[in-house]
């Protein structure tokens, strides 16, 4: 196996292109030393992306903020401007594994490693954001609902690497939320999770919002009839109840160890009407 | 049985002095399994049977045995075909040694999913790794039968033709295909069900889990060019190692020689062998130390659990609370090999009320999961949750307060007991009444969906036989060498004692945990019993000490010894009261007066006494989730005399810890074809610091007669009533009664729609 630590995204890019064999992206490392260790993967090559300085920052632009695909969860957690502007996102980075794994781990890992039940990735498709990938011959830039295409794989070609991932400008009376269930309260796999994020009126109403749920489906969901249920609304007790029907009917999940259909069912419904109104909240605050 | 004077003053028992472990242990320089190492150490790695019941039709190593860098690769055509044996191993029961050499390398049939079927030592672990998966296997596969009742059913596929029942405490006789059965009575059933105003019935079902000790089974062994076997490991008992891995390899036991390292938790789980027999004969045939380490999944997958359980009892009682009647009905998983926890399970039941009419009826039944091992109170968790809830629903019933109830119903010294001998020395009104005086109880339990739980519970422990060694040195500091391996703070508690019946202080005291070579034949650090057991062979060798060091005084004063006196650690002569030496004094002397002092001393002390305790709970639910926040919890539990509270706090913390994980979220969960689908601490549960409160331990102190200082077992009954005392508090927060373990958020949404619907 070898290992290589490029310095650009496009020369990880041509590396990963070129490789005959098995070639992975090692961001923290968090999911594929795991898979590693239990000889899921065996890669003939991993790409080591922490020396990348167009990965390495979090930075606020005119257009929004990027996040490198480097940095760290524990590292957004410390950024105040980013956790003023998209709570929701960073609370649900922070919620990864522990302090230990936040340490090490990156959103676009949690994005690239495909999980149903990834928890960063509800609260980014809930914030409508986008993905800047490089590969060896060009760049381009993907909404990141369009990454994950079921458990385990995504869109990304081979030699197609995440460079960053964006968060678009916020307009006033914001907000968004992440909430997930875990039987335990941490160190646990979502059995569902919920992002919401709206925009209010001058008069408190909701003018846009985009709901997403995790661990209900093979890939995270863009709930739209879910945000069409509060879009307009105060979120009375109306609009919440069409919002969590609206979400119980798009999950399709799995019965398993960790979680039963019903239960990941009824519970999405419960978690969209906690996270939108933890967001509209929020957005009444600013 | 002893019955002890106690002192009514107590100067070093009772005190928190500070480990001798501790530091080393908490700045990692203590020496656990995977800390040792030897020169041209190989490393071992187990094939396991992917399936969870077929049977062995052909193995082929030769791939692994060519692979570069492999220097031994064993089956079980390279152990010897041993006949059945049956043994007492204590807590474990009677076991069955060819079943136990069976379960470490698998002959004609594997019985679970990881079953071990060979294994191989090479130069490091991952190339015995790969080498592991180029062994063929060919199985045919055989259907398997994963819970008690497709177990006993008609029809049900036989996974021995032959076993020999086993359990501990009752004898069980063989009474279906795969189960073996017991059964307990005293008075009249059905006259004392006449008697009752309203009886209940109801059944329960309780899921397989793990002791989840942090650190795996790790083992390295030498085959020494003598034929003489070292084997240095992490476990309850360096002496039950020794004699089953004789046993199974057809050795003298004076030919091997066990050295007990650090263990990083047992809980039951660590009192048996497994990979240790695999790590000798791969040493026999490398020429090679081997070391050898489980992983978790491997630990998870083959490795001791607890049983899975279905229970159905019933209970009468009259209008004024008394208990009339009561029959009991458990089916224990023993897992792939007969002798699992039913006796002390269905014994346990109800023991702790007296109530004249009782039959109980216990199942320990054969499934295609790992044999089940010893977990703390092994087997009472599943029966005082069945029993307490029903308690508990008939005091609602009756309108009664449940512990004015439990005190009308308190079994009492004396009372006869279903095991048939009357009650020793018990508690348990005193425990009770301490729940009722304590703020807790009296507290305002405030808020919505929040409810408070009671549970009483119960656990015998063991006496079972301890070595001691004492030794002066002319210092006046003492060597203590026992043969208990050090899980809890036992170091330091026998020093404690020892220091009490020496008269020196506990840090004049060395204490360490001898290998077999070394010290006398002790039983594993199990049943609660090392600070009460070990600790009496402790004060027997004190007392031979004192006796010694008595004579030499005698010797110098040229007086008889029977004048002198031996008080708080100094020996004075009767005859003239202005002589009189230090303990550190006469120490420096012996050399001079005959040579040193050491003192041996073998107990096997019955009298260990019961152990009782009452736990209470305060939690709140998410009623559109399920999910249980538990707010407040504190455990009462009588400890005859605590010798270190701090420790006996410990124990209880981290028996209701265990308890808690048990009640709500750990369970063996397996798929239809019987693997197991949560092999990692990920999946398999266990609570985290973030899932339980501080649990606040009310020590009693009622002294238990059978120990010269009064102590009793402790570290089992912490585990006993935590899910009884949640599935109450769980009713009072919110109306519905759990029948079933764990009690899972989906388990307690599904029941909250139940009853809403
Ligand atoms: C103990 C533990 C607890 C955990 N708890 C949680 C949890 O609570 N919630 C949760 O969602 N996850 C959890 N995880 C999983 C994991 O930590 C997260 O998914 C994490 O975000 C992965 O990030 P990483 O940087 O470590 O990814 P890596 O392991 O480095 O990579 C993951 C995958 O993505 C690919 N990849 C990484 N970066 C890129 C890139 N820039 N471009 C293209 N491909 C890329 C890699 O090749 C690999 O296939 C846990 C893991 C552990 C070990």
């Amino acid at each position: 196996m070898k290992y290589q630590t490029p310095s650009t995204s496009k020369e990880a890019a041509v590396l990963i292109q070129s490789e005959p064999g098995q070639a992975f992206v090692l961001a923290g490392g968090t999911d594929l030393m795991v898979r590693m260790k239990g000889r899921f993967v065996e890669p003939d090559l991993l790409v080591d992306i922490k020396h990348i300085s167009a990965m390495q920052s979090i930075k606020k632009l005119a257009t929004g903020f990027r996040i490198g695909a480097a940095v760290s969860a524990a590292e957004m957690g410390e950024n105040t401007s980013l956790k003023k502007t998209w709570p929701g996102v960073v609370e649900s980075a922070n919620l990864i594994g522990s302090d230990q794994i936040q340490n090490r781990c990156t959103i676009a890992g949690n994005l690239c490693n495909a999980s149903p039940a990834a928890d960063a990735v509800p609260a980014l498709i809930a914030a409508g954001a986008k993905v800047n990938v490089v590969g060896a011959q060009r760049r381009r830039t993907v909404a990141v609902e369009r990454i994950i295409t079921g458990p385990g794989t995504t869109s990304l070609r081979k030699g197609e690497v995440v460079e960053a991932i964006t968060l678009p400008k916020r307009p006033p009376k914001s907000g968004d939320a992440y909430l997930r269930f875990t039987p335990r309260s941490e160190m646990d796999i979502a059995v569902v999770g919920a992002g919401v994020s709206l925009t209010l009126d001058s008069k408190m109403v909701i003018k846009s919002a985009r709901v997403a749920l995790g661990a209900v489906a093979p890939t995270p969901l863009l709930v739209p009839a879910a945000a069409q249920a509060i879009v307009g609304t105060k979120l009375n007790k109306a609009a919440l109840n069409l919002l969590a029907q609206a979400c119980c009917a798009a999950c399709n999940p799995i019965d398993d160890k960790r979680g039963t259909i019903e239960f990941r069912t009824e519970v999405a419904g419960v978690l969209a009407q906690r996270a939108a109104k933890m967001a509209y909240q929020r957005a009444r605050g600013k | 049985m002893n019955d002890y004077v106690i002192p009514e003053k107590l100067r070093v028992v009772g005190t928190t002095p500070i480990r001798p472990d501790g530091h080393d242990k908490v700045t990692g320089r203590a020496k656990f399994g995977d800390d040792f190492h030897l020169p041209g150490m190989l490393h071992g790695k187990v094939l396991r049977s992917p399936h969870a019941h077929a049977r062995i039709k052909s193995i082929d190593t030769s791939h692994a045995e060519t692979f570069p860098g492999v220097h031994a690769v064993v089956t079980a055509a390279d152990f010897p075909k041993i006949s059945s044996n049956v043994i007492d191993a204590g807590e474990a029961g009677q076991i069955d040694m060819q079943d136990v050499a069976d379960n470490c390398i698998a002959r004609e049939k594997v019985f679970y999913d990881g079953h071990a079927v060979a294994a191989v030592a090479a130069d490091n672990a991952h190339i015995a790794e790969e080498a592991a998966n180029l062994i063929q296997v060919d199985y045919e596969l055989l259907d398997p039968v994963m819970d008690v009742r497709s177990a006993m059913a008609d029809n049900a596929t036989v996974l021995h033709d032959n076993f020999l029942p086993g359990a501990f405490l009752a004898p069980t006789e063989k009474a279906l295909p795969n189960a073996s059965k017991l059964e307990l009575a005293m008075g009249d059933v059905s006259a004392g069900f006449d008697e009752a105003d309203i009886i209940i019935e109801r059944e329960f079902t309780t899921e397989t889990v793990h002791q989840g000790y942090i650190e795996t089974h790790i083992v390295t062994a030498q085959w020494g060019a003598n034929g003489m076997v070292t084997v240095w490991t992490t476990t309850q008992g360096q002496f039950a190692i020794r004699d089953q891995l004789a046993l199974v390899l057809e050795l003298p036991m004076s030919a091997i020689t066990v050295i007990p390292l650090e263990i990083g938790g047992g809980f039951g789980g660590k009192d048996s062998i497994y990979i240790d027999p695999l790590a000798v004969v791969l040493s026999k045939q490398s020429g090679r130390p081997v070391k050898m380490v489980m992983s978790r999944a491997e630990t998870l997958r083959a490795t001791g659990p607890s049983s899975g359980t279905y229970i159905k009892a019933r209970l009468g009682v009259k209008i004024d609370g008394t208990l009339v009647a009561a029959e009991f009905h458990g089916a224990y998983e023993a897992g792939a090999y007969s002798g699992g926890p039913v006796a002390p399970g269905v014994s346990t039941a109800l023991t702790r009320y007296n109530i004249p009419n009782v039959k109980i009826e216990g199942y320990d039944v054969l499934v295609n999961k790992p044999k089940v091992k010893p977990y703390r109170a092994p087997g009472a968790t599943p029966s005082n949750f069945a029993v307490e809830t029903m308690i508990d629903e008939l005091c609602r019933e009756l309108k009664l307060d449940p512990v004015e109830f439990r005190l009308h119903n308190a079994l009492k010294t004396g009372d006869r007991l279903v095991l048939g001998f009357p009650c020793p020395e018990i508690g348990g009104v005193e425990i009770l009444k301490a729940v009722q005086n304590h703020a807790h109880y009296q507290s305002d339990i405030g808020g919505p969906h929040r409810g408070r739980g009671l549970a009483y519970g119960f656990w015998f422990g063991a006496g079972l036989p301890s070595s001691a060694d004492l030794m002066v040195n002319s210092d006046g500091t003492v060597q203590l060498c026992s043969g208990s391996p050090d899980m809890s703070g036992t170091r330091i508690t026998l020093a404690m004692q020892a220091a009490e019946a020496l008269g020196i202080e506990p840090n004049d005291i060395f204490p360490s945990v001898g290998d077999t070579a070394s010290v006398g034949y002790s039983f594993q650090t199990v049943a609660s019993r090392t600070t009460f057991a070990t600790g009496i062979a402790v004060y027997q060798a004190a007392q031979d000490i004192l006796a010694q060091m008595a004579e030499r005084a005698a010797l110098i004063w040229q007086i008889a010894t029977d004048n002198i006196l031996i008080d708080g650690g100094r020996f004075v002569n009767k005859t003239n009261v202005q002589q009189c030496f230090t303990f550190k004094e006469l120490a420096g002397k012996l050399v001079g007066t005959g040579g040193p002092i050491a003192a041996r001393a073998l107990a096997s002390p019955e009298g260990v006494g019961f152990q009782i305790t009452a736990h209470l709970v305060d939690l709140a639910v998410d009623t559109e989730t399920g999910k249980v926040d538990i707010l407040r919890y504190t455990a009462f539990q009588d400890a005859g005399k605590a010798v270190h509270p701090d420790f006996v706090e410990g124990q209880i913390q981290g028996g209701t810890v265990q308890g808690i994980g048990w009640a709500l979220n750990e369970e063996y969960f397996y798929d239809g074809a019987g693997h197991l689908k949560n092999t990692s601490l990920l999946d398999y549960r266990m609570p985290t610091i973030l899932d339980v409160p501080n649990i606040e331990a009310v020590i009693l102190e009622r002294p238990n007669p059978g120990h010269p200082y009064g102590v009793r077992g402790v570290g089992e009954v912490p585990i006993v009533p935590p899910a009884a005392a949640i599935a109450n508090a769980l009713y009072d927060a919110v109306g519905i009664r759990m029948n079933t373990l764990p009690m899972t958020p989906a388990k307690i949404l599904d029941k909250l729609n139940s009853i809403t619907d």
